[in-house]
């Protein structure tokens, strides 16, 4: 494994730095670096440009001026940009910017995906299996810029106003309902009685629950409160064990149990640590929760320890985020104050010149971080509902789904342990891909929100003909392509053992 | 699996044991009729060609003149505030019935009829679109039809050189090649972006030659004789023809989303010339006053690469050897 690694490395160092030349070469030919000076006529631009032609050494032909470039990364210098900044600063803030962008959009569109494609392959040729699909298709076709800008009009601008009154009028709350329930009646597989009534359940559920917000004023202040908390982490534990484990092996449902109701019986007590916490102190009560709940999995987890403890990690986890989402939504109100009201953001990370505790500042950025990253998730829920359907229908057809299913297994543990489990290799390998790869898509969603990360530090520079800044920001993308390409197998063969690294 | 036109014996109904008829049909045949039959690739096409028409014949193309009266370029005089005046309800349901009106899609704060922008504006994504497609696929197609038969150093230096541009971002290089080319003209552009953007099929079709090399009629054609030239052009390409026009299709596809975003960031089509992207762009700040601005590119290029992929998928089921729910 360590021979594959290190041998893996070599190549793709090697053809990074073939990548480099050439980037090098295309960017230095793609423009005239004193165009903005040659327009100048003032008595200052001849030495200017001499000046400048000196800095980026124009004199030289250019290759030499890439092994100059060259000569410089290997000790650790990224060069400077053609006003005299250190590239390596302006990089780092950038490539921090675009993280926070990328990931939570690559990881939730991961995650839905995933789950539309799965129930989608499990009722094949189904209505809702042909609404997804007709879906995709048309989310495969979108612009994402377009629908950034349509994101911006219509769920912020729009949302925002809304929000003076946030009243749902009677017939949207009729038509959403209408929907949910086709949604749910359309999962549903049985006879027509059985789609009639999960018809009914879900228009039902969906319209009390519209109305009760609407009602209620909710999103002119939204919250989560103890009850919420306590009910949802509650159900979400029962429901992951019951789908993991199964009804029949309490152990691991009562460790799930054990760790939510811990955690949402803590919502009282933690509010004081909360009042002044930090990013610091949340990481450690991550942690915490971490711990005492792999302890609550091993002790009550029995012989199904190995179930138990990451089911029982799960529920701590989800019970503390819920937690954290509601003390972030308790700084909405004077947060919505500060911001005249618009809360939902449209440029930007932050709001300029905004000072508050912990909370306000994360509610800052979560507002800010909204549109790009629901605009990011909409053009990846595609691709990865497409190949999860395709690659869990593959293994449903498998001769060993069909002896599992042939020896009495029940249908739960058909899915989840044999087909799930299997179908779900390849889309490791394309989650990696994915971040791989997000960087085409952040350079487009950064332009429409003016978002300060690599796109936006690429774009500026190309335009300036300015090679330093470009081969920073090629060095991060090239580089998280190789290693995540390089992920990507270690983990293909890691979960298929067929597959041998050599 | 050949494509020899030559063997289309006239269809002579065979009475089976069963009393069922049994036709002879060619690889072609199937493949026509398959897609014609997938409702939703029949769709994409009818989609497909409508704009293309659409947008040709309205503002003409080159020499050639259009229905349309109105040019793309120049101002006129401003009626209504510029609103679009298509209307599509008929007068019996209560709209002003159905007609295209002075300016069926409006016009921009300068008075330009914005139906004949939009129509200019998808003739350049076609055309690039189709080019890079074609380009992207012709290129493709060589380098891995070489890599895939010879082997060796020959393979060797292709795929490392697949590696590399694997490596860049296709955006990254689009906008350096569109900042490069972008002032040539769309169409050089268009070049070039096929150039750089082949890898994808170079793979597909290597592992297809890398196959089919081992194949008997592969041996057979080698023992008597045959030409390298003849072999990769004869014998083995028409048996990944499928493969290549699946992913051909899915070429133009990506192409039109290629440029379009492209020339919104400003690195594809520049002005006087326009795309897709470009007016998305020039008009996206006139969202809350002339929404129709931003509307319309937008709808055309969905519909453009909808269409597309549509037709995609429809070639895929076509093509696909496994997939025989069409018998009769």
């Amino acid at each position: 494994m360590l021979a594959f690694i290190a041998r893996r490395l070599a190549i793709s160092s090697l053809v990074l730095l073939a990548a480099t030349f050439i980037m090098f070469v295309l960017v230095a030919l793609s423009g005239d670096p004193l165009g903005d000076l040659r327009e100048q006529s003032t008595p200052q631009a001849q030495a200017q440009m001499a000046a400048r032609i000196k800095a980026l050494r124009l004199d030289v032909p250019i290759p030499v001026r890439y092994f100059g470039w060259l000569g410089d990364l290997f000790r650790g210098d990224l060069g400077v940009d053609k006003s005299g900044h250190a590239v390596s600063s302006q990089l780092a803030l950038a490539t921090t910017a675009t993280m926070q962008l990328v990931i939570v959009a690559t990881l939730l569109g991961a995650f839905i995906g995933i789950t539309i494609g799965v129930v989608s392959a499990l009722r094949q040729y189904s209505s809702f299996d042909h609404g997804i699909t007709f879906a995709a298709f048309v989310c495969f076709s979108l612009p994402v810029f377009w629908v950034a800008t349509m994101l911006k009009q219509y769920l912020a601008i729009e949302f925002n106003d809304w929000l003076r009154d946030p009243v749902i009028p009677l017939w949207v709350i009729g038509l959403v309902a209408v929907f949910a329930g086709l949604v749910w009646a359309s999962i549903y597989k049985g006879r027509w009685k059985g789609k009639l009534t999960t018809f009914g359940i879900g228009f039902a559920v969906t319209a009390v629950v519209l109305y009760a917000l609407s009602a209620s004023h909710w999103f002119a202040d939204p919250g989560l409160g103890f009850p919420f908390v306590l009910v949802v982490s509650l159900a979400a534990a029962a429901g992951a064990s019951a789908l993991i484990a199964g009804w029949e092996n309490l152990q691991p449902m009562y460790a799930a149990l054990a760790s939510a109701g811990v955690g949402a019986l803590l919502y009282y007590p933690l509010q004081q640590v909360l009042s002044d916490a930090n990013l610091l102190s949340i990481l450690g009560l991550a942690l915490l929760t971490i711990v005492v709940s792999w302890a609550l999995g091993h002790t009550l987890g029995g012989l199904l320890r190995r179930q138990a403890i990451p089911l029982a990690v799960f529920s701590g986890l989800l019970t503390g985020g819920l937690i954290f989402v509601d003390r972030i939504l308790q700084a909405w109100h004077s947060y919505t104050v500060s911001v005249r009201n618009r809360p939902i953001a449209t440029i930007g990370s932050e709001t300029p010149n905004y000072s508050g505790d912990f909370w306000h500042v994360s509610l800052d950025s979560a507002m800010h971080l909204l549109l790009p990253t629901l605009a990011l998730i909409l053009i990846g829920l595609a691709g990865h509902s497409r190949y999860s359907r395709a690659s869990m229908l593959e293994v449903m057809n498998q001769d060993y789904v069909r002896t599992a299913r042939a020896k009495g297994l029940p249908e739960r543990t058909v899915i989840v342990k044999h087909a799930f489990r299997n179908g779900m290799i390849p889309i490791t390998t394309i989650v990696a891909l994915d971040f791989a790869g997000v960087f085409s898509g952040a350079v487009v969603t950064e332009h429409v929100f003016g978002w300060r990360g690599l796109g936006a530090m690429f774009t500026k520079s190309l335009r300036e003909v300015d090679p330093t800044p470009v081969m920073g920001c090629f060095l991060v993308a090239g580089a998280a392509i190789v290693i995540w390409n390089m992920i990507a197998d270690i983990a293909y063969a890691y979960l298929d053992p067929r597959i041998r690294l050599s | 699996m050949t494509l020899n036109t030559e063997q289309v014996e006239p269809a002579e109904p065979n009475v089976g044991t069963q009393g069922m008829t049994v036709t002879a049909r060619t690889q072609r045949q199937l493949v026509t009729r398959r897609f014609f039959r997938h409702k939703g690739a029949l769709f994409g096409l009818v989609l497909f060609v409508f704009v293309f028409v659409l947008a040709f014949s309205s503002i003409g193309f080159g020499p050639i003149p259009g229905w349309w009266d109105k040019p793309w370029t120049g101002s006129g005089t401003l009626l209504d505030r510029g609103r679009p005046t298509l209307s599509v309800i008929p007068e019996f349901l209560g709209g002003s019935g159905i007609h295209l009106g002075e300016h069926p899609f409006g016009q921009d704060n300068l008075g330009k009829d914005y139906f004949a922008l939009t129509m200019r504006g998808a003739q350049i994504s076609i055309i690039v679109a189709l080019t890079i497609g074609l380009v992207s696929t012709v290129v493709g197609t060589v380098i891995g039809a070489l890599a895939g038969y010879f082997r060796g150093w020959v393979e060797s230096v292709l795929m490392r050189l697949t590696d590399v541009m694997i490596t860049i971002p296709v955006l990254i290089i689009g906008a350096v090649v569109g900042q490069m080319a972008g002032n040539l003209g769309p169409y050089f552009l268009a070049l070039m972006l096929g150039v750089i953007t082949w890898t994808s099929v170079a793979r597909l079709v290597r592992g297809q030659f890398l196959s089919l090399r081992e194949k008997e009629f592969v041996e057979a054609a080698q023992a008597v004789g045959t030409s390298a030239k003849r072999i990769i052009f004869k014998h083995i390409l028409p048996n990944t023809l499928g493969v290549i026009i699946v992913s051909a299709t899915l070429a133009v596809s990506s192409g039109i989303l290629l440029e379009t975003a492209l020339s919104f960031i400003g690195f594809g089509v520049k002005p006087p010339d326009t795309s897709l992207g470009q007016l998305i762009e020039t008009y996206r700040s006139a969202m809350v006053t002339r929404p129709w601005l931003f509307w319309w590119p937008g709808i055309f290029i969905i519909a453009i690469a909808l269409s597309v992929n549509f037709i995609g998928d429809g070639l895929r089921d076509a093509f696909d050897p496994r997939q025989n729910r069409v018998r009769n």
